[in-house]
């Protein structure tokens, strides 16, 4: 059982961020549930959604012990903390959560320039896809290839073709 | 002596009261459905109070009994899941512009392609005669017994309601007399024949007497409709596109 | 097998109906349902049926009203308030014995409540809730394969039983995303049914749908015919869906000392609590109401070794216990290990459980 949390500001795309790690649970043949937030604080406010994978069924969707946090912003870290297991892995945009923050001793943080990075490669909205990249690179849930056919899917449903969209989770996975 | 001969789409009279004015929209109703050849596929939509009484064995029409106030969306309903079906609301003036002023409005604001035919008698039938939003100042009913406020309760005009919104016939006729009655019967079979030409919503008012509840002989109080109802109320086609 | 997709409970329930054969929908926005409505709003005219959004849940449920008795497959949609106006419509449903599926995606609360996950209707879910003597038969899903296959279900027995058919979701099944199998596609014919408005003519008997206590009294009513009266059939029609509609799954519940009570998303955490209790040595065991009415009754006598049931629900009041109670004849104990703003933590649970053997 993984248990992953995406949280940030609204607008953000952590809910797609979500679905996309779910997307490629999926075709890994895995037990998925996602579950987001959602209603009143969906309007700017912040936004958060669990994924689970499993190789066995998923009786509840809601998180207990987490694995993977991934904080878009310093509220989120802070509000979610605490639900994480010792040894979880933490990713941070490093760009808004300043280096002396306060974090859980007992998890490994992988900081992450997000912003700046999709920036660089001409796709500010393409944060969330770096983090994803990062998020391969650093935990063994997916490979970025498997993440990088997740996009690719998830994006084509959508009737989208943006190849910046890749580039951004290459240059993730090199964090 | 002339042959007295009940429409095709009637099968008996009803129990309607007697100068009660629903039997005689029914009958025009009925009438209007045979002579554009539309009777085999009319769906008629009763709203539960007075007009009702036409499914007890009066109209030879497949037929809906709705709740009390709905009769417009279930009409809408009905005739979303036929298409081709040629679906009515017959409905009071309570029903239409009180419980289910809401459903009339947002119906004549889609201009959903359907006919509606209200009975505008000034008072609540079923329930005894209490005062409706038609009822004209002054009028005593069971809920007004020293008359209606006018400073306190408005009178509604269906064509102030729904006229700028997206009607495509909106007319008011009377059944006083021979003449009115016709010309009441002429704009029912226009807002049929608008439905069959998918144009859009359709209304018709009817004024009648409500005898009993306004405590009248038939005669006096088809006199008092014809005479101070329709001071309130004017008569003619006030939305023809 | 058709390929799985990764899908929203309540988009995946929409197209579902659709694919039951279902091609009339009107509806009104309230969280937690609204995609139900975005989604028809474009899918419905793909597959030619009927789609509108009402300008209320009043008139919403009226025009599923009018679309059933014309023989159409019809749904419509809410959540707790919303759920609460199509009272009205779902008497008449009953009243007349047409078939329609409505379907609560349940919030908290009473009142406004919250927009937030919970089973806040139980109660008007399962008592009838709107006027007169009435019951429906109520699906709850817990997953969101289970809100395809149950929308099918729905129809299915409504028709069987000429009789509304409510499903009990909840934001957690709506919301959640899972992958899901979906079933082909059905025709369904309007004209299925003789009895089914459609125009008569001028040498056949008109069809009248109303109210049937007009008709009780009538000796030619086939109804009154059949049965000798309304009310004989009436009892008749609830007695044969509480017999036959029972529905359930049990999760260790054979050797529990407690067993768990619980159904919608509530019982996937239940579920989870069963394992985590028995690891720790406490025979928890699950009893999953799949229909609320009829209460499955029958699921109770699997649990010989119980000495107390405890419901775990997203509400404050513990609205199950008391079907708890009657289908356990009040011989035992019924504890309520329940939550609002969130669902129930299992190690709430078991402590509630364990509370209950002192």
């Amino acid at each position: 059982m993984i248990e992953i949390r995406f949280a940030g500001f609204g607008g953000q795309g952590i809910l797609t961020t979500g679905m996309i790690c779910a997307t490629a649970g999926m075709d890994l043949g895995k037990n998925v549930t996602w579950y987001p937030s959602y209603g009143s604080q969906m309007r700017g406010g912040t936004a958060n959604c669990s994924v689970k994978f499993d190789d066995k069924a998923i009786a509840s969707p809601f998180l207990k012990n987490v694995d993977i946090l991934c904080a878009m912003n310093t509220p989120s870290l802070d509000m979610f903390q605490a639900e994480l297991k010792p040894g979880a892995v933490v990713f941070v945009d490093s760009g808004v959560v300043p280096e002396d923050h306060p974090i859980r001793e007992d998890v490994k943080v992988v900081r992450v320039p997000v912003n700046e990075i999709a920036h660089k490669a001409g796709n500010p909205r393409g944060a969330n896809l770096v983090m994803l990249g990062a998020m391969a690179a650093h935990t063994d849930i997916f490979t970025v290839e498997e993440i990088t056919k997740a996009v690719e899917k998830f994006f084509k449903k959508k009737g989208i073709d943006n190849p910046k969209n890749l580039d951004c989770l290459k240059l993730g996975s090199e964090c | 002596m002339a042959e007295v001969r009940l429409p095709k789409r009637i099968m008996n009279s009803g129990g309607w009261c007697q100068g009660c004015g629903h039997g005689v929209v029914v009958r025009l109703i009925a009438e209007v459905l045979d002579e554009l050849g539309v009777a085999d596929k009319a769906i008629a939509v009763e709203d539960v109070a007075c007009g009702s009484m036409s499914m007890s064995g009066v109209l030879k029409c497949d037929a809906i009994m709705a709740a009390h106030g709905r009769p417009i969306p279930v009409a809408n309903g009905a005739k979303g899941a036929r298409p081709d079906s040629i679906v009515y609301a017959h409905l009071g003036d309570g029903s239409a512009y009180s419980i289910g002023c809401a459903e009339l409005v947002h119906t004549a604001l889609r201009g959903d392609n359907m006919t509606v035919i209200v009975v505008n008698n000034t008072v609540y039938g079923m329930t005894g005669g209490q005062m409706a939003p038609t009822t004209l100042p002054g009028e005593k009913t069971a809920s007004s017994p020293k008359g209606k406020d006018a400073d306190r309760y408005g009178v509604l005009n269906v064509v102030d309601l729904i006229s700028d919104l997206n009607c495509t016939y909106l007319a008011r006729g009377e059944i006083y007399d021979v003449a009115s009655t016709a010309k009441t019967k002429a704009m029912i079979k226009k807002a049929f024949q608008n439905q069959i030409d998918n144009k859009g919503f359709s209304l018709v008012e009817v004024l009648a007497p409500c005898p009993t509840n306004l405590h009248m002989t038939p005669v006096q109080c088809k006199e008092f409709v014809h005479t101070e109802a329709t001071k309130y109320f004017t008569l003619g086609e006030f939305v023809d596109k | 097998m058709a390929e799985k997709v990764l899908m929203k409970g309540n988009e995946a329930l929409a197209e579902a109906a659709l694919r039951a054969g279902s091609r009339f929908y009107s509806g009104y926005p309230i969280t937690p349902q609204t995609e139900i409505l975005e989604y028809l709003s474009t899918r419905m005219a793909e597959v030619g049926g009927f789609f509108v959004q009402a300008e209320s849940e009043l008139c919403g449920i009226n025009m599923v009203f009018g679309a059933a008795a014309a023989g159409a497959r019809a749904f419509t949609t809410s959540s707790g308030p919303g759920y609460s106006l199509k009272q009205e419509g779902i008497s008449y449903l009953a009243a007349n014995d047409l078939p329609a599926v409505i379907i609560d995606v349940m919030r908290i609360g009473s009142g406004l409540g919250d927009i937030f996950m919970g089973q806040g209707d139980y109660w008007q879910l399962t008592r009838g809730g709107g006027h007169g003597d009435y019951r429906t038969i109520v699906l709850a899903p817990n997953s969101v394969q289970e809100n395809v296959e149950m929308v099918q279900k729905a129809f299915d027995l409504a028709e069987q039983y000429l009789h509304p058919v409510i499903i009990a979701s909840d934001a957690g099944i709506g919301q959640m995303m899972e992958p899901v199998e979906l079933p082909d596609f059905k025709e369904h014919d309007v004209n299925k049914f003789d009895w089914a408005v459609r125009g008569c003519k001028e040498n056949e008997n008109p069809r009248y749908c109303q109210n049937i206590y007009y008709n009780m009294w009538d000796e030619e009513y086939p109804l009154v015919k059949e049965y000798g009266d309304y009310p004989t059939y009436l009892t008749k029609k609830y007695a044969t869906i509480e017999e036959n509609e029972q529905r359930w799954e049990s999760y260790q519940v054979e050797d529990a000392e407690v067993v768990l009570v619980a159904y919608g998303s509530s019982s996937r955490v239940a579920k989870d609590t069963v394992d985590t209790a028995r690891a720790q040595g406490f025979k928890l065991g699950l009893i999953r109401p799949i229909t609320l009415w009829p209460f499955p009754k029958k699921a109770f006598a699997e649990a010989k070794a119980a000495k107390a049931f405890c419901t775990v629900e997203v509400n404050i009041l513990g609205q199950m216990g008391d079907d708890v109670r009657l289908a356990t004849e009040g011989k035992f104990p019924v504890g309520f290990a329940g939550n609002f703003f969130a669902v129930p933590d299992p190690d709430d649970i078991i402590a509630t459980a364990k509370a209950l053997l002192k």
